[in-house]
């Protein structure tokens, strides 16, 4: 199966289980079994390639030039991640099926969970940083939904929170490190970059890199001092905490550290950063298990713990240390996900994860027993189990470890560590399960069906076998990953076996497993002594940070962004002048190599025009309906100069959007203020009369500048001249250009003009809803009303006009292609042609004739576009890509046909709609009971009423 | 010709932004239609002038053709405009019907606190 699949399978069955919930929840949880179980199966064809050294790779380079490529690749340490994520996976959806209550949204669940899959997979997978960054930051985001699931109790809210913010600030940290990793190699990609281990290590940003990245692994695989927030993320369903924090979340960052591994390692920074980030962990994390009262707890810092003991192998650096470090990963994986299980039964039986109301429920629950102690021995480390190997190897590795120049601190606070570990091992073991059986539990308990407990029973037959023949289970695949780890070269000698003499390791095995019975035998004690002893609180720190940003933030924002539009705009005015300014200040100017055209009196009419009626506009701007005249005045004198200078499209359009928008804005001001009053100080006006001069000042003489010079660069114009015709079939260049060179353009904007028109329509809805339509119901109109509201003649008229209008329509689009018009254009007049029939004979009477809604007309247009342009698909062209010919039927003369006569379809009726639907929602505003007008000499019954004013006036 | 053209440009900026910098819904409305038509007109003139050379292809005789490209993009730019044109509008008007208030600054009064933390 294609890497791509592999990686991208969750994500597409994501969607099933929130679709097949309404089936059941046993369709939920099918669905998303057998997408993980596909996705394994996928990774597992590969299983004899990769056992034979190869390494997999699937390639897209996206954006080559800015090292933009989704690149995946399959080596060793991919595949074990990849297949532990996918395989616990597997396990945990069959154990949250009877885990999961019935008032938990289940599909839902499984979406997330799907999500979180496949982010992890694609982490695993990737060869390209960038893209790996972005899985990475999925993960984060993914398991927030997880960590958070159970939205109604406070602490999954807070824990979730709490993760997003730490996992996600590292991830922030992490990105400007890859960066800076990518920017040394000069290549994003990760098989290049694994590469160029003496260039990375030369360079003087290696530290800073390696400080960053390591940030982002620390973070997520919960290295102190970033560690506190594993715990919290406690709060989630324990099917969550089981999958996030055994075998995949937690893991990424040490994935990350050993993906790295070959270029990062090696160094004394690393050595003094990772080693001893993660003995700390180990013994940190160890020390405040055992005194965990809340089971799920006690496994999270167990979890904190063991992360800590595979950063510190990795920190050392050695080949050997890797292998050790590989063993344990895939050891804690099994018996750590076991004893979540394990302990998540034990709150569904017993209503309880408090260690101190439990014990004796080995009478109880004996498989759950059986499994759970079993896992747990395997976590102290004792033999036969598999956690007593590979924690005997990570001993052996300490005492050949100095730290400083010091022989005895490493394997001496390893020593420690294990003790601690085997000590709150032992303590889930006696504490839960043995003991005289209680008759004070929450509930009655037993062992549960065994959908609950068939997972975590595998995972510990796992665990044993590993145990008992180790080099057989899971010697080969050591060894493929050590050496995609280490990143070839000879593998280091070693022997996964349970006996290899009376070594160091094996005295400190014993020593801590006694001294863990000791410690354990003491335990009431050194609880007492513990409970007196100050230690911070992680998250009461935290939340103090948190509550300080968020003040800090709020107070920026505000006096930042503080509503008054008026000052950004100022602000952002001036600020574009001034650069402006700097830009006419610092370049050059070439000379003229244009010849002015001629001036006749009829342009300079129109010029007088247009400048006097916008200085008339800055004159009488608080009579808003003057105003109103005077730009209609401009918009005019503005399409005149486009027809006038050779852009009869652009005529066309201008002067039918005129007339829109004016309608638009008479509406408009039907519920508006009258006149604009004086509101701002005369200097104010005058600071405002400057920059607004020094702008169009500048406006106009960069226009003037460049309307005399030649371009400096050859234009891309000359080419759609050329092929206009041959390429796109039309003579119209304008119209060609639209539909056909920059199709994808035009299709994002009847996009945008549809959403716009959607939006209009919503604000409509959303105030309508609220008191406002009784106040419109109430209100008094501006102006006394004319008694004929719909006269006789223009109702005759524009009855009459409608079809010779939409005939006119007709025509603007079907020359389009070849003559000024096309789909805009249409669309513009066609929607004119309605308006006329709504001003005439009113709202109420249009409404009723109206057979289709206007959404419809949009959503038609956009597909009617997009199907055009997926239809070049069919014919593997690119989308949009246009086609035409000729066609003659005898007595007319020679047709043409082009798809891009369709796609202008698209544009007519997704124009067409937007217009008719920001009016029509517009025109809702002015609708009062009683006005449906069947015959049009109706006399209008608001007439009798005086406006507004005047019964001010009355008052007064 | 192009100093005309050029003039109205920077009348037609200057009257917008004058207008934008009011304090009502309305002027600012007025302000950027009019900036609109002197950022289309300004887009449109990057192409240079050119009389009776309309860019529809002339199949018999050689003649020239003005530039095509900035009227293909103005095009499109004035049937947005009208959209962008028609939100504000709506927006405006909303917002002076719920709280019969046409000003464009949200005074302090106005301002609403923060809701409160999640538990």
């Amino acid at each position: 199966m294609s890497l791509f699949l592999i990686a991208a399978l969750p994500f597409l069955g994501a969607v099933f289980p929130a679709l097949l919930i309404r089936a059941g929840r046993n369709a939920a949880a099918s669905a998303a079994a057998l997408t993980s179980f596909l996705a394994l199966a996928g990774l597992l064809i590969h299983l004899p390639a990769v056992m034979r050294g190869e390494v997999i790779t699937a390639r897209f380079d996206w954006i080559p030039s800015l090292g933009l490529n989704a690149n995946f690749m399959l080596d060793g340490l991919g595949f074990l991640f990849a297949g532990l994520i996918l395989g616990i996976g597997l396990l945990i959806i069959l154990y949250a099926r009877f885990y999961l209550s019935r008032e938990d949204p289940m599909g839902q669940f499984y979406s997330y969970l799907l999500l979180f899959q496949g982010a992890m997979v694609g982490i695993v997978l990737s060869d390209n940083i960038l893209l790996l960054l972005i899985f990475w930051e999925l993960t984060s985001l993914s398991s927030f939904l997880l960590i958070g699931y159970w939205k109604h109790l406070p602490e999954g809210r807070q824990g979730a929170r709490m993760a997003l913010a730490v996992t996600g600030s590292g991830g922030l940290a992490m990105i400007a490190g890859m960066l800076i990793l990518g920017n040394i190699v000069g290549s994003y990609d990760l098989s290049v970059i694994l590469q160029n281990r003496e260039a990375i290590q030369a360079s003087p940003y290696y530290l800073p890199a390696l400080i960053l990245i390591l940030l982002g692994c620390f973070t997520k695989s919960a290295q102190f001092p970033f560690h506190f927030w594993l715990p919290h993320a406690m709060a989630a369903p324990t099917p969550v905490s089981a999958y996030l924090h055994s075998a995949t979340m937690v893991k990424a960052g040490l994935f990350l550290m050993a993906r790295m591994w070959p270029v990062l390692a090696g160094t004394d920074a690393w050595f003094y950063i990772v080693a001893t980030t993660g003995l700390v962990t180990m013994l940190v994390g160890a020390v405040i298990a055992l005194f965990k009262d809340d089971l799920k707890a006690l496994l999270a810092f167990s979890t904190v713990s063991h992360l800590g003991l595979v950063t510190m192998l990795l920190g050392f650096g050695t080949k050997i240390a890797v292998v050790a470090a590989i063993f344990h990963i895939i050891n804690h994986a099994t018996f750590k996900a076991a004893l979540f299980m394990t302990a998540g039964i034990i709150d569904h039986e017993t209503h309880t994860r408090d260690i101190k109301r439990l014990g004796g429920l080995r009478h109880l629950m004996p498989i759950t027993c059986t499994i759970g102690v079993i896992a747990a021995l395997s976590m102290a480390g004792l033999p036969p189990l598999n956690g007593f190997l590979s924690k005997e190897m990570m001993l052996e590795e300490t005492v050949h470890t100095s730290w400083l120049d010091s022989h005895y601190l490493v394997p001496g606070l390893a020593l420690l560590a294990a003790l601690f570990s085997a000590a709150y091992s032992f303590r889930f073991v006696s504490h839960v399960f043995l003991g005289p059986a209680r008759d004070d539990y929450p509930a009655h308990p037993h062992d549960p069906p065994v959908g609950l407990w068939l997972a975590p029973a595998f995972l510990v037959v796992l665990v044993v076998l590993i145990g008992l023949n180790s080099s057989a289970m899971v010697g080969p695949l050591v060894a493929v990953v050590t050496d995609a780890v280490i990143g070839g070269g000879k593998l280091p000698y070693y022997s996964l076996k349970l006996w290899h003499g009376f070594t160091p390791a094996l005295y400190m095995s014993a020593i801590a497993t006694f001294g863990g019975l000791f410690l354990l035998s003491q335990h009431p004690r050194a609880e007492a002594i513990w409970n007196k002893l100050p230690r911070p609180e992680a998250k009461t720190i935290f939340d103090a940070v948190i509550r300080a940003l968020t003040l800090l933030s709020r107070f920026v924002t505000d006096q930042m962004h503080n509503g008054v539009i008026s000052r950004y705009a100022i602000i952002l005015i001036a600020f574009t002048v001034g650069l402006g300014y700097y830009a006419y200040s610092t370049g050059t100017i070439g000379i003229e190599t244009r010849v002015p055209l001629p001036a006749p009196i009829i342009p300079i009419i129109g010029w007088l025009c247009l400048v006097g009626a916008t200085l008339a506009i800055m004159w009488f701007h608080r009579n808003r309906l003057l105003s109103l005249v005077l730009i209609g005045v401009v918009g005019l004198i503005v399409s005149m100069a486009f027809n006038y200078l050779s852009a009869p499209d652009l005529a066309l359009t201008q002067i039918s959007v005129e007339v829109v928008t004016m309608i638009l804005l008479l509406l408009s001001l039907n519920f508006l203020p009258t006149d604009t009053p004086w509101d701002s100080s005369a200097p104010r006006r005058w600071r405002d009369a400057a920059i607004s001069v020094i702008a169009g000042a500048g406006a106009g003489g960069l226009i003037y500048a460049l309307m005399l010079r030649d371009f400096a660069f050859p234009t891309i114009s000359d080419f759609h001249l050329a092929n206009s015709y041959k390429g796109g079939g039309g003579t119209n260049v304008v119209n060609v250009i639209l539909v056909d060179f920059r199709g994808f353009d035009t299709f994002g904007e009847i996009i945008v003009l549809g959403i716009a028109a959607l939006i209009i329509f919503a604000l409509t809805e959303a105030v309508l809803g609220t008191n406002v339509r009784g106040y419109l119901l109430n209100r008094k109109p501006h102006w006394p009303q004319s008694g004929d509201s719909h006269p006789l003649m223009m109702v005759v008229v524009t009855r009459v006009m409608m079809p010779i209008a939409l005939m006119v329509g007709a025509y603007i689009f079907f020359r389009g292609h070849n003559q000024p018009g096309g789909g805009f254009i249409a669309g513009l007049v066609v929607a004119i042609a309605f308006l006329m029939q709504y001003m005439a004979s009113g709202y109420t009477w249009a409404i009723e004739r109206q057979r289709f809604y206007y959404h419809g007309t949009i959503g038609w247009g956009v597909l009617i576009a997009a199907a055009t342009g997926l239809g070049a698909w069919f014919n593997e062209r690119p989308f949009l890509t246009s086609d035409f010919g000729y066609i003659t039927w005898p007595p007319l003369e020679e047709f043409e046909w082009a798809t891009a006569m369709l796609f202008d379809t698209g544009v007519f009726l997704a124009v067409l709609g937007a217009v008719m639907l920001a009016l029509d929602s517009l025109s809702r505003f002015a609708w009062q009971p009683g006005m449906a007008q069947e015959f049009p000499m109706d006399i209008n019954p608001l007439r009798d009423a005086p406006p507004e004013e005047d019964q001010e006036k009355e008052q007064l | 010709m192009e100093a005309l053209v050029a003039s109205a440009v920077g009348v037609l900026t200057a009257a917008g932004i004058f207008l934008i910098l009011r304090r009502r819904t309305f002027p600012v409305i007025l302000g950027l239609s009019l900036l609109t038509y002197a950022v289309n007109v300004f887009l449109f003139a990057t192409g240079r002038l050119a009389l009776n050379a309309p860019a529809v292809l002339n199949k018999y005789e050689d003649v020239p053709y003005t530039d095509p490209l900035p009227q293909a993009l103005v095009l499109t730019a004035i049937v947005i405009s009208f959209g962008m044109t028609a939100v504000i509008v709506m927006i405006a008007l909303s917002a002076y019907l719920s709280s019969k208030d046409d000003h464009i600054d949200m005074t302090a009064h106005d301002s609403v606190d923060a809701p409160g933390e999640d538990a």
